[in-house]
């Protein structure tokens, strides 16, 4: 369980970035975390973490402050950033090392999983490219078990193939009390992956849903003509996409248009259409 | 197989390929069906969404929970399906093939053949 009360936060210097955020996530989802560039995704991600220090309110993961960096807690978390820089060590060092601090480190699911993205376990950390030393530290992250995983923009940098192997990944490896947090541009590569969609803007979270719940309010599809209740709309080569109220079918969500629409100020209420 | 681009929902798309395997027979009443880990893993989908596939299909009394052991495709899955996939038919598919069929002016002298072939679904069905 993740609740975030009235957090705020500033860099220095800087005019605040998070003002009285509160946020309460149930155990066992994947989160997607989306926001335009520069609006503190990554900055929530390291609050949770215990990465950086709130300037007031209170975070907590599973009844402990992140911040007090408690063992009990931090052998819980564990964060892949976007950016990283990985020692001059071989794989199989470096996982003999750090997997110990993990005490539910599962080194035959590492295995497997290193098997998939096709990484030898030989080769030296340093050496490898930015797209393998990110498929390393997302293997080495679900191996690890962790009730809370933290991934920062993960399939940047992955290679096409390697992004239906992390939906893959992801989805078959997770147990009922892990929880996932992905922030992210690319919601394609996450789609069928997250089960809800959080967005931050404007150091608050403006939206807050379950894919399914928007699986069955709305509609998003393309069609040659405006229909009548259109609630966003964009050209397409075929005529529109267009977000409507549910016609009573559910409908796969188009996160890229539903994040337009919420940028262009439609509202979403969170009223149940009466179809049934 | 057919091919089809949906856009249904997610949970929805799934329930409709499980389906579709019934009835093709690829998987017949009493087979187990693929565990929830097995079919998020497979298909890259979050197993919440999975589970959410089985909660309809076993609404529909198309699959059935064996506590602790998965899910089973029920003895009538076969003709379940049938009769709800043909409901679907008449209301989502028909109107836009009637409507394809009106804009292209094709005759029935045309379609007969193709109707031709559906004899062998009447002697099927005998």
């Amino acid at each position: 369980m993740i609740t975030i009360n009235n957090l705020s936060f500033a860099y220095k210097k800087q005019k605040p970035l998070f003002n009285e955020l509160s946020l309460n996530e149930r155990t066992g989802q994947i989160i997607g975390l989306l926001g335009k560039n520069g609006a503190g995704k990554t900055t929530l991600l390291q609050l949770i973490s215990g990465l950086l220090t709130p300037k007031s309110g209170q975070i907590d993961i599973n009844g402990l402050n992140p911040i007090n960096h408690a063992p009990v807690l931090l052998e819980q978390i564990y964060f892949v950033p976007e950016e990283f820089i990985m020692p001059s060590v071989k794989m199989h060092s470096y996982v003999n090392g750090y997997a110990s601090f993990y005490p539910r480190f599962d080194k035959a699911l590492f295995n497997e999983l290193i098997k998939q993205f096709e990484l030898d376990e030989n080769k030296n950390l340093s050496k490898m490219s930015h797209g393998q030393k990110k498929k390393f530290r997302i293997a080495f992250a679900l191996a690890s078990k962790c009730q809370l995983i933290v991934l920062d923009e993960p399939t940047n940098g992955l290679d096409i193939p390697s992004k239906a192997i992390f939906r893959q990944m992801v989805a078959g490896a997770l147990e009922d009390d892990q929880t996932v947090i992905i922030s992210t541009h690319q919601v394609k590569d996450v789609e069928t992956l997250i089960d809800k969609i959080l967005l931050i803007d404007n150091g608050q979270i403006i939206f807050d849903e379950s894919i399914i719940n928007l699986s069955e309010r709305y509609n998003f599809k393309i069609v040659s003509h405006l229909p009548e209740h259109t609630l966003y709309s964009e050209l397409n080569p075929m005529g529109y996409k267009v977000l409507t109220p549910s016609d009573g079918e559910t409908s796969e969500v188009d996160i890229e248009l539903l994040f337009n629409a919420i940028n262009d100020g439609v509202k979403f209420n969170n009223e149940k259409p009466n179809h049934e | 197989m057919m091919e089809f681009k949906s856009n249904k929902g997610i949970f929805q798309q799934i329930a409709d390929s499980i389906c579709e395997r019934i009835l093709l027979g690829e998987l017949a009443p009493e087979d187990k069906v693929q565990s929830v880990r097995q079919l998020a893993s497979q298909l890259g989908v979050n197993q919440n969404t999975i589970m959410r596939t089985f909660l309809e299909l076993q609404h529909s009394n198309i699959v059935e929970n064996r506590r602790g052991i998965g899910y089973f495709v029920t003895k009538d899955a076969p003709d379940t399906i049938r009769e709800m996939r043909k409901e679907e038919f008449t209301k989502d598919i028909l109107p836009g093939f009637l409507q394809q069929v009106k804009l292209l002016r094709i005759t029935k002298t045309e379609l007969e053949p193709l109707f031709n072939q559906l004899k062998e679904n009447e002697d099927e069905n005998k």
